[in-house]
């Protein structure tokens, strides 16, 4: 019989509705509309958090449930934010330069309107000329649409060329990380046409918009809640149906699926594509809030932290990728912002901002020893979903999986 | 020129025989008094040449005391004397001819002689020519120097004199060289300057090239008509031809004064601003100039009212550039000297490519042992044992600061060095056999995890050095005898440092062969590789070979860490800095053999210093386009280089 999508997948309302009462907790505890409890900064600290968790949700799609380790989807998620800088940079510069022109005894030319906001973006990097990518950059429509499309077409040819030429496993991770490098390196030239190592700056001003940061900032959080809930509504569909049962088979036994007729690469390819797709919006909600993007936030290391966030969530269940960005994230804030108290050993005093990194490590392997499941498994523990004792056999290589659950449906 | 020529060759034989003669020097210093009082730049020349021409042996001194500001004139007779300070308000003046003191005086009857710059550049030429002759052999290596940096026409003739006398042979092929090159430079006979250049003509000295590029450089001149006769004319240029646009002419046009000049868009601007009259320019509204044609439309009313100058259009363009020839000129008059000079200069340039070529392919070499370095300690644990292994690179960065620490302790860089390997490769397997114990042993079934779990360690590991060592770079000196370089050329170099890294790594190829191919170790290394279960039925301890083989990959990434410390700051990143280079050395070479490393190692070397060369402002696009290559590069050979067949390469 056929049950519907929510009785499959009861997580996906709590998960929605936990969503929704964050959201309105920290809009009612808020500076900009409520009694002023949370600051905005941390407003826009949790409305980065969230941008990460929706990132999450897409590398737990390629990790947890295709078995592809990619290292490389900050790259989608820092292109993503230079398209949506792009036109925030563009427009608000323009705003400025028409504001000073009117001043002139002449009324401005269109062109030198222009030349003029060239002047004033690229005058950092010694140059005045728009390069070719920044012709679209007038227009919201066009450069929201380049938010997906400009990621997404690289996902596409990259995982293209990988995928068909069986490049797995470890490869691929190395590949991956390779192809986030080469684009960080090429953003940090001057001549890439986006500034350089300066980055683009200033996003967090919506041109056109008077209203102050306090509300901006609610207005993010909202926009993040909301793209999180949707993503997580896409990825929890995608998983749950047939395309969902064919990835997993992916992932715990490649050559079968392939050998049952499924073309692999398609589906490795599509879900690829999506997820850079999914993490590209995830960016272009998140730079707006941090204020600045510059090519060392693509860095390989990022792409890194983002796999250690949902291995500490636990990878195969949407909810623990979550959690475990959530978590990780906020705990990082916390411990390098120099809130966490210092413990004075007598001897030596240890102080997190120093040795915060050391423990996050240590407990990555930890975590990856002895928890495979990572938080998510305390979950099944409260649910007492535990796996029946088939005597030390596993049903397929992979410890992380949910295979136990999928196989008694 | 000649002249000069014999009258310093004059005054090179009267210095010979000075001792001999008697001359006071005074006379001739009163004789041009007015000009060494006055000491202007204009017209100091004639009294510096008739002192140092005079053939006395003092006019040396006197040049000298001059140029350093202590010669004083006596007010009252205006004699010259050198000065010396007694005390506060009296100086001490010395006779220039007989060295006696002539008497103390109070400084408000003397007058000192401060020659200005200009001034005692010109002292300084003059002087070179008792320099070239000193006795010292460091002064006159210091006149050579000083002519090597700023060459002139006056200083051929001391320079060719002074060759025949030279007693030191080291000295004496300098100067000869250096008398080619300003003979090239500003010989009156054409012929002798066209033998020098071609004498020349197969140097690669960098000097060569400079004194020869102003012969050949160009200037672009205009004329009216035709190009005029008796002018050394390089090449004729048609506007709008490639490197020569319609644009540039016209400027050119415009600077010599032939042409008037363009008026910008932005001239027009401010001329319509300052000739608004009640909201109008030329009868068009001000709110209506946000077009370029209603400016032009308002320019052109205000230009027919004479107020403004008449905009230059296309047409009178056209008609300017057709009445003129263009045409690039020599600086340089005589067309055989620049004939010889252009030809000699491709000469050099194309050897001066071959040694380049040369001395890229040494570079690629030193680049491809550092990558080797770097990766054959993965080349071990990722291609042998399939064990990702992300914390590779802090091995490396441990083996640095072992290194570092040691020299802290020995402070002999050679003793420190030698005592460093060995401790290096001590720590850094160490730390291999624990991580494998604890961690990784854990992990076999599960590769990616392991890639996780070893970051993990990696992030963990490199904060420790941070908390230790502090984010600042730290030193790791290399011994003495690895400073400076291998000179083959002015093109061609290499610095120790790199051959020996080179030899190291040659070194290491041959350990890992000897270790794989002929120990016991090796053995049971291979068979474990290949199938655990069926080599430990036949009596192998896999986990005493996997914990060894991985201990012996970290301890020689420790030792790669010591030889790259030595020419790269050691900080907490070091490791990661080749991380994945080290991962790209191994995939592309090839993994499960060592020769394949060698193979990455050599094609991403030469790869990176080639398309450095291609664009050498750029090393970040190099290493883009290297890793883009890469990508692609996997496509056609997936298993890279040299790939494994039949059961080692496993699935």
């Amino acid at each position: 019989m056929q049950r519907s999508f929510i009785a499959k997948n009861p997580s996906v309302l709590i998960f929605l509705a936990c969503l929704a009462l964050f959201t309105l907790i920290v809009t009612v505890l808020s500076e900009g509309l409520g009694v002023g409890m949370i600051s905005t900064s941390f407003v826009k600290t949790l409305g980065k958090t969230l941008c990460l968790c929706l990132i999450a949700v897409a590398m737990d799609l390629i990790w947890g449930f295709t078995g592809i380790l990619s290292l490389g989807h900050f790259a989608f998620f820092g292109l993503g934010g230079y398209m949506i800088g792009m036109w925030l940079m563009y427009e608000r510069t323009r705003l400025i330069v028409v504001e000073s022109l009117s001043q002139a005894e002449i009324p401005p030319t269109s062109s030198e309107v222009v030349d003029a906001i060239g002047n004033q973006i690229f005058g950092v990097v010694g140059s005045s000329e728009f390069p070719l990518i920044w012709a679209f950059a007038d227009s919201l429509f066009l450069q929201l649409l380049l938010v997906v499309l400009v990621p997404g077409l690289l996902a596409l040819v990259f995982g293209w060329l990988a995928f068909r030429s069986r490049v797995t496993g470890v490869y691929l991770s190395i590949l991956t990380q390779a192809m986030t490098l080469a684009l960080a390196l090429y953003l940090f030239q001057n001549d890439s046409g986006l500034r350089g190592n300066n980055g683009l700056s200033g996003l967090q001003n919506l041109p056109g918009v008077e209203a102050s940061q306090d509300v901006v900032s609610l207005w993010f959080l909202w926009a993040s809640a909301l793209a999180l809930g949707l993503g997580y509504l896409l990825a929890a569909w995608v998983v749950s149906g047939k395309f969902g049962s064919v990835i997993r088979g992916i992932r715990d036994n490649e050559a079968r699926v392939r050998f049952l007729g499924y073309s692999v690469e398609t589906y490795k390819l599509m879900i690829f594509t999506l997820t850079a797709c999914i993490a590209a919006i995830a960016g272009a909600l998140y730079y707006p809030q941090a204020g600045i993007i510059n090519p060392a936030e693509i860095a390989p290391i990022a792409s890194i932290y983002l796999a250690v966030w949902v291995a500490i969530g636990g990878r195969g269940r949407l909810y623990g990728a979550v959690i475990g960005a959530a978590f990780v994230s906020l705990l990082s804030t916390w411990f390098t912002g120099g809130q966490a108290p210092d413990i004075p050993l007598g001897f030596y005093t240890i102080k997190w901002v120093d040795w915060w990194l050391v423990l996050l490590g240590l407990s990555f392997v930890a975590v990856t020893l002895f928890a495979p499941k990572g938080m998510g498994g305390l979950v099944d523990l409260w649910t007492q979903a535990r796996a029946p004792n088939r005597h030390g056999a596993d049903l397929g290589p992979d410890d992380g999986a949910l295979r136990e659950q999928e196989a008694s449906k | 020129m000649l002249r000069l020529f014999l009258a310093s060759l004059a005054i090179l034989l009267s210095c010979v025989t000075a001792s001999a003669e008697e001359g006071a020097i005074q006379p001739l210093l009163q004789e041009h008094k007015e000009v060494i009082a006055k000491s202007s730049r204009k017209t100091i020349g004639p009294a510096i040449d008739a002192i140092a021409n005079s053939g006395l042996p003092q006019a040396q001194t006197v040049l000298e005391t001059w140029a350093s500001k202590s010669m004083w004139m006596r007010k009252s007779d205006g004699q010259f004397f050198v000065g010396e300070k007694a005390d506060s308000k009296n100086y001490r003046l010395i006779d220039f001819d007989t060295g006696q003191e002539v008497g103390t005086f109070p400084k408000k009857e003397l007058k000192q002689l401060k020659p200005n710059s200009g001034v005692r550049a010109l002292i300084g030429t003059a002087l070179v020519q008792f320099q070239l002759l000193d006795e010292d052999k460091a002064k006159r290596q210091a006149a050579l120097t000083s002519i090597q940096r700023d060459p002139e026409a006056a200083l051929l003739a001391p320079l060719r004199a002074s060759i025949e006398q030279e007693p030191d042979a080291g000295l004496k092929a300098q100067k000869q060289r250096l008398e080619r090159l300003l003979t090239i430079g500003y010989d009156a006979d054409p012929a002798a300057r066209i033998a020098a250049i071609e004498e020349m003509s197969d140097d690669l000295g960098v000097d060569v090239r400079a004194t020869l590029n102003p012969l050949v450089a160009t200037t672009r001149d205009v004329a009216l008509g035709t190009v005029p006769e008796g002018v050394n004319v390089a090449a004729t240029l048609t506007p709008g031809e490639e490197g020569f646009s319609e644009v540039e002419a016209y400027d050119l046009l415009v600077a010599k004064g032939l042409a008037p000049a363009r008026v910008t868009p932005d001239e027009v601007r401010l001329a319509l601003a300052e000739n608004i009259e009640g909201g109008t320019v030329g009868g068009v509204p001000v709110a209506q100039l946000d077009k370029d044609e209603a400016r032009i439309r308002a320019y052109a009313a205000l230009a027919e009212a004479g107020r403004v100058p008449p905009l230059v259009n296309l047409a009178d363009i056209q008609a300017a550039l057709a009445a003129h020839a263009f045409f690039e000129t020599y600086a340089e008059p005589a067309a055989e000297v620049t004939t010889a000079a252009q030809d000699a200069l491709e000469n050099i340039t194309f050897k001066v490519g071959v040694n380049q070529t040369l001395d890229l392919t040494l570079d690629a070499l030193s680049l491809a042992s550092i990558y080797f370095l770097a990766a054959i300690g993965l080349a071990i644990t990722f291609g042998v044992m399939g064990v990702i292994n992300m914390a590779h690179g802090e091995f490396i960065m441990m083996g640095a600061y072992t290194g570092y620490v040691v020299q802290q302790i020995i402070p002999d860089h050679t003793v420190s060095i030698i005592v460093a390997i060995p401790l290096a490769f001590a720590v850094t397997f160490a730390a291999g056999v624990a991580m494998e114990r604890l961690v990784i042993r854990w992990l076999y079934a599960r590769p990616l995890e392991t890639l996780l779990a070893t970051f993990g360690i990696s992030i963990a590991l490199q904060q420790l050095a941070k908390n230790i060592f502090g984010t600042q770079a730290r030193p790791l000196t290399a011994p003495g005898w690895l400073d400076g370089a291998w000179v083959l050329n002015d093109v061609v170099s290499i610095s120790y440092i790199r051959i020996a890294i080179f030899i190291l790594a040659l070194i290491f190829l041959g350990v890992f062969l000897f270790i794989m191919k002929r120990t016991r170790l090796g053995l049971e290394t291979r068979a474990v590789t290949q199938n655990p279960a069926m080599a430990a039925s036949m009596g192998i301890n896999p986990g005493r070979v996997n914990m060894l083989t991985f201990g012996l990959g970290s301890g020689i990434a420790g030792i790669a860490g010591v030889a790259i410390g030595l020419f790269a700051k050691v900080t907490s990143e070091l490791g990661s800095d080749y991380i994945v280079q080290s991962f790209m050395t191994v995939v592309v070479g090839g993994v499960g053999n060592i020769w394949g490393t060698l193979a990455g190692a050599t094609m991403i070397g030469f790869l990176q210093k080639g398309i450095e060369w291609l664009n050498p402002s750029n090393t970040l696009a190099a290493q883009t386009y290297m890793i883009v290559f890469i990508i692609i590069f996997i496509q056609f050979r997936p298993r890279g280089i040299i790939a494994l067949k039949g059961r080692a390469a496993g699935d």
